[in-house]
C-alpha cells in the first residue's frame, strides 16, 4: 500500500502547515513584500521584477531581495547577470547570491547543473522548492522582498499566498499588455487577488507603443482595442502605475544581465521604469505618512485647545480637512 | 481520509484506465500536433490557432483546436468564439464550431463569466485535460491541434500521459529571438526529449518589425545569440519559419478574425502560411494537397 497511509489516516495532512508558522517568523524582519503578478505570459513580470529590485537597491541604505518562483522558466538569474551563479549552504540555511552588496537573489536557475535543464516537476514538488525558498533562505533582515511569479492562477500562486499569509504583504502589482487577449487573462489575476485577499498596489502597463528610431513614428504593435490597461483600471478602480514603451534596448540589457536603467537612463522606457518604481514604493510610505500626520494634528488640537470645547470641535474638523487637502 | 482504501490497496499505482480509454477514442484522429514553447507570450496561441485556421481552409479537412491552457484560456478569444457554450449530448460534450470542419474547445466556453479565475492546482488541471480528451464528442478528424500554456509542468506532463496510448506526429515549438526566450525554450525542448516527443520543428516569432511609415526594420528583441537559427543550428531542428511582428495580429486576434484572411498579402501572413505549407514538415501535414502538376510547376519556377 502507499507509505504514507498511516500519516493521512491519522489525520495530520489536515492540520495547518507548519512551515506557514515558521515562514511567518523568519520574513518578520522583511519590511515590505510586493508579489509581481499576471495572468498572462511574457508581459514582462520578471522584467519589471528585476528593474524594480535594481531601482530600490539603488539606495544603499535599503536591503533587497528578489526571489524568483518561476520553477520551470526561471529568467532571473539571466536578466540579473547572475547566470552560472551557485547557491551555498550555510548553519544558517541557504545564501542567496548577490548582485550587490545590498540586492540577493534567490532562484531555482541557481540549482540546476546545467542552464538547460528542465524542470519537469507536478504541482506538489514545485510548491515543496516554494516553501524551501521562504524558509531555508537565510535572507537577512530586508527592507524589500521582490517575488517574480509565472503566469497564470495556480500552484505557485497558491502557495506563495498560503506560504506568506502569515506575514504581511505590502500587495501585488499586475503586469499586463495593451491587448485584449492578454487583458482577459489579467482580469483572472486580479480575480485572483481579491479572491485571496491580496492588495492590489497598480497595474504597469507594458509594451505600450513603439517609436521607430529612424522616424519617430509611433506604433502600436499591440493595439489597445478595448482601451487597454487605463480602461481596465477605471473599470475596477484600480491604479495605473504607469506605462512603458517597447524599446529594444529592454530586451537586449535583459539578455546581457544589465539594468537597462543603467545602460540607457534617459530613454522613455527607463523614465516611465523609474516614475513607476517611486509611486510603487512611495504608496505605502504616503498612508503612513497621512496617519502621522492626522494623530498628530489629533493631539495637538486637543492639547492646544484643552480649556476651549467649543472651539476645540471645529479646529479638529479643520485640521482633518486640511490634512486631507494635503495628502 | 476517505480515500485511505483506495491508496492501501495500491489501486493507485497501476495505469490509468483512462489513457486507454482516450486511446480508443482518438483513433481516429488521424493527426495531432502540440504547440509547446518553455516561455509565455510568444504566440503559441496565435500560431495554433492559425495553424488550424489555415489546414481547415481545405474543406475536405476535419480540424480541431484544443486548448489545455487551464488558467489563461485564450482561444476562445481568437477563434471569434468568446461567450460560446459547450452543449451535452448522449455521445459526449459537443465542441464549438467555428466553421463545418473547425471544431474547438477550451475551459473558456464552461465558464460562467469571462473574468471568472480558474484558481486550481495541478491534480485539477489534470482531470480537465483528461475529460477534454475522452468525454469530447470529436469525431473522426484530420488534425487535432493541441495549444499549450507555458512551462513543462502538469498541463504537458499530463496531455503527453494521456496521449500515450496514440500516435503524436509531435511539437511545434515557438520562441522569439532573444535568449531569455531561447533559454526556457531549450528547456522545452529537453522536456520533448525526455518524453520522446518528436519535435517537427521551431517558429521564431516578433522577428523584427516594419515601420509602416519609414520601412526601417527594428529588432525590437533583438536575437543577442542567434535567434532560433543558431539556436536550431546547434540543437539539429528544422527552423520552420520567421514571422515579423505585425500590429495587425494583435489586432485580429483582439478582434477574433484570422488574420490570415484579413491581411493575406502580409509579410506576417505570407510567413504563416509558408510555415504551414513548408518542406520541412512531415507531407501530411501541408493544408494543400500536392498534385503532381503543382510539384512540376514549383520545380520551374
Amino acid at each position: 500500500g502507499c507509505p504514507n497511509q498511516k500519516l493521512c489516516a491519522s489525520g495530520a495532512t489536515k492540520a495547518p502547515d507548519p512551515a506557514i508558522a515558521e515562514i511567518g517568523a523568519k520574513l518578520s524582519t522583511v519590511k515590505h513584500k510586493i508579489l509581481v503578478l499576471s495572468g498572462k505570459g511574457g508581459v514582462g513580470k520578471s522584467t519589471f521584477s528585476a528593474h524594480l529590485a535594481h531601482a530600490l537597491a539603488s539606495d544603499s541604505t535599503k536591503e533587497v531581495a528578489l526571489l524568483d518562483v518561476d520553477i520551470c522558466g526561471p529568467s532571473i538569474p539571466r536578466i540579473m547577470g547572475l547566470e552560472g551563479e551557485q547557491v551555498h549552504q550555510s548553519g544558517s540555511g541557504w545564501s542567496p547570491v548577490y548582485v550587490d552588496d545590498n540586492l540577493a537573489v534567490m532562484s531555482i536557475g541557481f540549482l540546476l547543473s546545467s542552464l538547460d535543464d528542465a524542470v519537469i516537476w507536478r504541482g506538489p514538488k514545485k510548491n515543496g522548492m516554494i516553501k524551501q525558498f521562504l524558509r531555508d533562505v537565510d535572507w537577512g533582515d530586508l527592507d524589500y522582498l521582490i517575488v517574480d511569479t509565472p503566469p497564470g492562477t495556480s500552484d505557485e500562486h497558491l502557495s506563495i499566498v498560503q506560504y506568506l499569509s502569515s506575514t504581511h504583504v505590502d500587495g501585488a502589482v499586475i503586469i499586463t499588455t495593451p491587448q485584449e487577449v492578454s487583458l482577459q487573462d489579467v482580469r483572472k489575476e486580479i480575480r485572483f487577488c481579491q479572491k485571496v485577499k491580496l492588495p492590489i498596489i497598480g497595474v504597469v502597463e507594458n509594451m505600450s507603443g513603439f517609436v521607430c528610431p529612424n522616424c519617430k513614428n509611433t506604433s502600436q504593435i499591440f493595439p489597445p482595442t478595448s482601451g487597454g490597461a487605463e480602461k481596465m483600471c477605471a473599470d475596477l478602480n484600480l491604479p495605473l502605475l504607469g506605462k512603458v514603451p517597447l524599446d529594444p534596448r529592454i530586451a537586449q540589457s535583459c539578455d546581457e544581465g544589465r539594468s537597462f536603467l543603467n545602460v540607457v537612463p534617459d530613454s522613455p522606457a527607463a523614465k516611465a521604469y523609474k516614475s513607476i518604481v517611486q509611486s510603487d514604493a512611495c504608496s505605502s510610505n504616503s498612508v503612513k505618512l497621512f496617519i502621522y500626520l492626522f494623530f498628530l494634528s489629533l493631539f495637538l488640537s486637543f492639547f492646544l485647545n484643552i480649556n476651549c470645547q467649543v472651539r476645540c470641535q471645529a479646529k479638529l474638523e479643520a485640521m482633518f480637512l486640511y490634512l486631507l487637502l494635503f495628502y
